[in-house]
């Protein structure tokens, strides 16, 4: 194996791609070339870094300096200065324009306690060594040949260890429901349909460090007892796609798949399925329904997956972050990962702030944390320099969330984080052409089987386009108010249930605003069109 | 069987374990409205409905939530009022109200729904969903401004009949039920049954209207028009003036068609008759001759439709009659135009049916005696036929009790029981046993090929031979059978199949809804109509063995070759492979 004395990861997730990284990088091997330094210099590809806004981004091993917003014509001078002369070249180093001190890389990122994160912009995500020469597939080792499926459902079970997909259901007892569930033919699944918009967290594990996941997939398996895992990523998630596909392919050649897994008598495989661009596809049941190769909708519950659910088998179905504990919870032990966070949500938990924040990005932190921590020294406050007005806490089926709450900690015990997506608003937006987008993506989204949910969506969002063109009546308010409590009662299954959550969170908060749409036809922020020319009680 | 008890508004129940809490709520007397669910075949809790409080955090679905022990479900606070109310509410605006116009006025379950939750009030409007208004297909109406998208239709073409012809396509609010591909009906491997009709709570399935068709003929002067029945549709047509299921009204309805203006009314129990001498001759002639075996039989034309698409190389396993709907047909405008003196263009064929595919059937290029000239111009349902009834005004259970005229009009019990799954059998039985072994039958009565099981078998000893016979109604039963003769499994001699669950008498025309016990309650009609009448076997009927020794001659002659046998098209799934029509017949 060559020996490099420097790493440079280039990020080719989709921003990074769309803001031109795929020039920058060849221009960069070219110049390396150029320099002769090809034999002491490794150009490699990596996920997204959670910094895409800034893109394209990169960063040059090993002293970790991270440059960002790259042009080809850069690239010269990063090639002369920093790998020929070991200068790092200031103007282009990530930095935070608040105070425009130029900084190794931003201040927040120093409250990260990365595990599931730990090797993200740090190993080639394409290399098996790599992760293996990072303590990887390790810890499959030791649960396959050192423990018996039940310490293992046992570990997880003590690290208190919650799902990451926004419901929070322990992990264990899933796990354990389905370990003790009869059935021959058991499956685990990889929740990767990440769809709620403002979540990108999976994306970026998936990219950039595959095999973490597969290897919890793998003890996953183990724990329950199933022949089959698979992997149901959103169809959109090229690289995810390609970087995990690649991890199955390679584990498999150096048998960590397959027949007799570390000589355990253990049979495993993982599929990779790409999910065709529905959200309700994340739910759980609609996702095996897709699977199996149906229309995806959600199925009536009662019975759950544990006990019956691909193929009418057992199955555990776990969010990508979920899994990505896992190595770490059986390496480390369940006590060890139930002693970070509060003492009801144990471990760390992924943020994706995005919207009007300096900083968007993906940051993993210790349940525990203010929102004021994660919003202002995190993402570095607003964008704009104007006041916090609201967030929508886990996306647009969350609640909207406004400053009296800032310091509140995100804890399923205080500010539950759903799937850690916080969409911020400064002073500038309207809160009611925000929920008139969310209840958009409602009625585009909702699979059209239950009534509330189709029409009930429907009959939401026209009221909410209304207001926003100055034609609202008063009595709708009321209207809103009764299918929002409708849905939330009566829908199949969660799409229908939280979609009026926005709106019912956001009009406590904001009654006033609403009103003035409503009533007044007139938006504060001066955001919405009224089309009858607003100011309806001035004129 | 293990019992679990729970409690419903106060009231204890046990069930047995696997009931849904609206099982237990029936046991304990208490009411609950439903919409979507349909019993035995259909419960995913789409419509929300039948919501009841279990103490969860959100209200559940009672068709689908299991009843487990010691669980506590209200049924009727004020959450479970408004939120019921709300969920109709909403389905009441995207569906397109015109309920004084709509074919299922007054026997709508929304309406019924609408009016036990007491809705008065439309507190949303807005957008409607797009119609889609095909009428493409000669049997089904489809109109997607009334569907309320509860999917019983997806359900029982898929899983009943195995024919699965719809389905949901697009989200949300664009969620629509449609053929493959948005297809029209007619372009895709529909078989016309109309148990999607007969299942759609709502007006949005409904049979080709043709009463217009009809009443046009009778006030035509210059039209002979003739009205044939078929056996089934006397044991429900009562239904449709509120009398119980399985009130034999074949009296009135004889009455009520003369009344309505038919010169002549016939009956296919005639021709039913006469089918089974052509049927049971073709047997007996492949059983001596080495014909391929098993025969099947060929009078569901829904049936017919569904082996050309969907097993076109066991065609020749069809027997090569037509169903006495066409033989009927077909002798109309030949044997009685030339005894009557009409010329076949001047004689107008109307058959009432239980059954939407007959109106397909008829218009089948091969079912015409004179070329250009269909041999039965109309079908209408018996819904259709009730219709025509009230819009006459007439007292129906009170009509004094007609009698059919002759020659085609005359039949027997034999005759009467095709119109529930077995009937065939029995009939040809009665007959090839009698014809092959000279005997006379003690006990006409083949009990044990009666009952609504899927899938019926027996053996029946004729003379020497063992005779192995089969029966299925419902086509996801014929399914099994197909799939056993193409396996060489099948080592039956004949089969019996009926495209709709209990035959004809749960035929997709039959009046709404039909249920199973409404099938029992017919079935019964039927065998009682068999009991009243004194001749009982086909090979016994005057009138068809005056038919073949003035003009047909004798069973499987030339004369009936040319009329009343036909061949069969084997047909692809989509329009853009099917074949050019070819000749499959019996031998």
């Amino acid at each position: 194996m060559p020996l490099y004395r420097s790493h440079i990861l280039v990020c080719t997730g989709t921003t990074c791609v769309l803001k031109g990284c795929t020039a920058v990088q060849s221009a960069l091997i070219a110049e390396i070339k150029r320099r002769g330094l090809e034999n002491e210099v490794k150009v490699v590809e990596t996920g997204c870094l959670g910094i895409s806004e800034k893109g394209p981004v990169m960063i040059v091993y090993p002293e970790g300096v991270t440059y960002c917003q790259l042009k080809v014509s850069d690239i010269p001078e990063i090639v002369e200065e920093h790998l020929l002369k070991g200068r790092t070249v200031s103007r282009l180093v990530y930095t935070g324009p608040v105070t425009g001190e130029v900084k190794p890389a931003h201040p927040g990122r120093q409250k990260e306690q990365r595990i599931v994160l730990k090797n993200i912009g740090i190993i080639d995500p394409t290399s098996i060594e790599e992760y293996i020469a990072y303590g990887g597939y390790e810890v499959l080792g030791k649960a396959l040949t050192q423990m018996t499926p039940e310490q293992v459902v046992a570990e997880v079970k003590t690290s208190q260890l919650r799902g990451r997909g926004g419901a929070a259901f322990p992990t264990g007892i899933k796990w354990e429901l389905t370990a003790q569930a009869k059935g021959d033919n058991k499956s685990v699944i990889c929740n990767a349909d990440e769809g709620e918009p403002g979540n990108f967290k999976d994306r970026l594990i998936l990219e950039g460090d595959p095999h973490c996941v597969v290897e919890a997939m793998i003890i996953a398996g183990y724990a329950v007892g199933a022949k089959t895992g698979y992997l149901y990523i959103r169809g959109e998630y090229h690289q995810s796609v390609a970087h995990t596909e690649k991890a199955i392919a390679d584990a498999k050649a150096m048998g960590l798949l397959g027949k007799d897994i570390f000589g355990s008598g253990f049979d495993y495989d993982i599929k990779v399925f790409k999910g065709a661009g529905a959200y309700v596809c994340g739910e759980e049941t609609a996702l095996i329904e897709s699977l199996e190769g149906r229309r995806g909708e959600s199925m009536v519950k009662p019975p759950f997956p544990p006990t019956q659910g691909l193929w009418g088998q057992p199955t555990v179905i776990n969010n990508v972050e979920t899994l990505a504990n896992i190595p770490h919870i059986i390496l480390n032990g369940g006590e060890w990962y139930a002693g970070i966070g509060t003492e009801k949500s144990k471990g760390t938990k992924i943020f994706s702030p995005c919207g009007d924040v300096f900083y968007p990005g993906v940051y993993e932190v210790p349940f525990g944390i203010t929102m004021r921590e994660v919003i202002y020294e995190l993402a570095g406050g607003t964008k704009s320099g104007k006041p916090f007005k609201a967030v929508l806490v886990g996306g647009p089926s969350g609640a909207c969330v406004g400053a009296e709450s800032m310091d509140k900690t995100f804890a399923y015990e205080d500010l539950a984080p759903g799937a850690g997506a916080l969409i911020v608003m400064d002073e500038d937006k309207c809160i009611v052409d925000t929920v008139n987008n969310c209840l958009k993506f409602f009625v585009h989204e909702s699979c059209g089987q239950c009534i509330p949910c189709r029409e009930g969506t429907k009959r939401m969002y026209e009221m909410t386009k209304s207001w926003t063109e100055g034609q609202g009546e008063e009595a709708d308010l009321a209207l809103m108010q009764a299918l929002t409590s409708n849905l939330a009662l009566t829908s199949r299954c969660g799409l229908g249930q939280v979609a009026g959550t926005a709106f019912a969170t956001s009009y406590k908060l904001f009654p006033d605003e609403y009103l003035s749409h409503v009533v007044g036809a007139e938006c504060p922020t001066g955001k919405c069109t009224m089309t009858n020319g607003g100011g309806k009680n001035n004129g | 069987m293990e019992q679990v008890t729970l409690t419903i508004d106060g009231k204890e129940v046990s069930v047995p374990k696997g009931s849904t809490v609206l099982d237990a709520s029936k046991a304990a007397g208490i009411g609950i409205p439903t919409l979507c669910h349909l019993e035995n075949v259909h419960a995913i809790g789409a419509c929300r409905i039948c919501l009841v409080d279990v103490g969860a955090r959100s209200l559940q679905t009672a068709c689908t939530y299991p009843a487990s022990e010691g669980m506590k479900v209200v049924t009727n606070n004020p959450r479970v009022r408004s939120a019921r109310k709300t969920v109709v509410e909403l389905m009441l605006s995207a569906h397109r109200q015109e309920c004084t116009c709509c074919p299922r006025s007054l026997n709508c379950e929304l309406q019924k729904v609408a009016k036990i939750l007491g809705i008065q009030e439309h507190r949303f409007d807005g957008e409607m969903p797009e119609q889609i208004l095909d009428t493409s297909s000669p049997s089904i109406t489809r109109d997607s401004s009334k569907c309320i998208l509860c999917r019983r239709c997806v359900t029982v073409c898929q899983q009943v009949q195995g024919v699965g012809a719809l389905f949901p396509v697009d989200r949300g609010f664009e969620t629509a039920i449609v053929p493959a591909l948005k297809n029209d009906l007619i372009d895709v491997a529909c078989v016309m049954c109309g148990q999607c009709v007969s299942v759609c709570p709502v007006g949005a399935l409904y049979e080709k209207d043709s009463t217009d068709d009809v009443w046009k003929a009778i006030a035509d002067p210059t039209k002979h028009v003739v009205v044939q029945t078929a056996p089934a549709v006397r044991a429900a047509l009562g239904e449709e003036f509120g009398m119980p299921a399985g009130t034999r009204v074949t009296g009135q309805m004889v009455t009520a068609l003369r009344q309505m203006g038919f010169d002549k009314v016939f009956d296919t129990d005639f021709t039913a008759d006469l089918t089974i001498l052509e049927e049971g001759n073709e047997l007996l002639h492949r059983v001596k001759n080495g014909g391929t075996l098993p025969m099947i039989t060929s009078c569901s034309p829904g049936w017919i439709k569904y082996i050309e698409h969907f097993y076109p190389t066991l065609l020749p396993h069809l027997s090569t009659c037509k169903s006495p709907q066409q033989m009927f047909g077909a002798l109309a405008k030949t044997y009685y135009a030339e005894k009557a003196g009409i010329k076949p263009e001047d004689i107008f064929v109307v058959s009432i049916m239980p059954c939407t595919a007959k109106k397909y059937e008829c218009q089948r290029t091969e079912m015409s005696a004179h070329p250009g000239i269909p041999d039965v111009d109309v079908v209408l349902t018996t819904r259709e036929l009730g219709k025509m009834i009230r819009e006459m005004g007439m007292d129906f259970a009170n009509l004094p009790k007609g009698e059919c005229d002759s020659p085609l009009g005359l039949s027997t019990g034999a005759a009467v029981i095709f119109g529930a799954t077995g009937g065939v059998m029995e009939a040809a039985l009665r007959t090839v046993y009698e014809v092959v072994t000279g005997e006379t039958l003690d006990n006409v009565n083949f009990t044990a090929i009666r009952g609504l099981e899927g899938v019926k078998e027996a053996t029946v000893k004729v003379g020497d031979l063992d005779v192995k016979v089969a029966i299925a109604s419902g086509l996801s039963n014929a399914k099994k059978l197909m799939e056993k003769i193409k396996n060489g499994e099948a080592d039956y001699h004949f089969i019996e199949i009926m495209c709709c669950p209990g035959g004809c008498l749960g035929g997709g025309g039959q009046p709404i809804p039909t249920t199973n016990e409404i099938r029992k309650a017919r079935m019964g009609a039927i065998y009682e109509e068999d009991e009243h009448l004194t001749i009982r076997k086909s090979h016994e009927n005057p009138a068809v063995l005056a038919l073949y020794a003035e003009f047909l001659g004798e069973p499987l002659g030339h004369k009936s070759h040319e009329l009343l046998h036909t061949h069969y098209t084997p047909r692809a799934k989509y329009p853009e492979t099917d074949k050019e029509e070819v000749t499959t017949g019996g031998e």
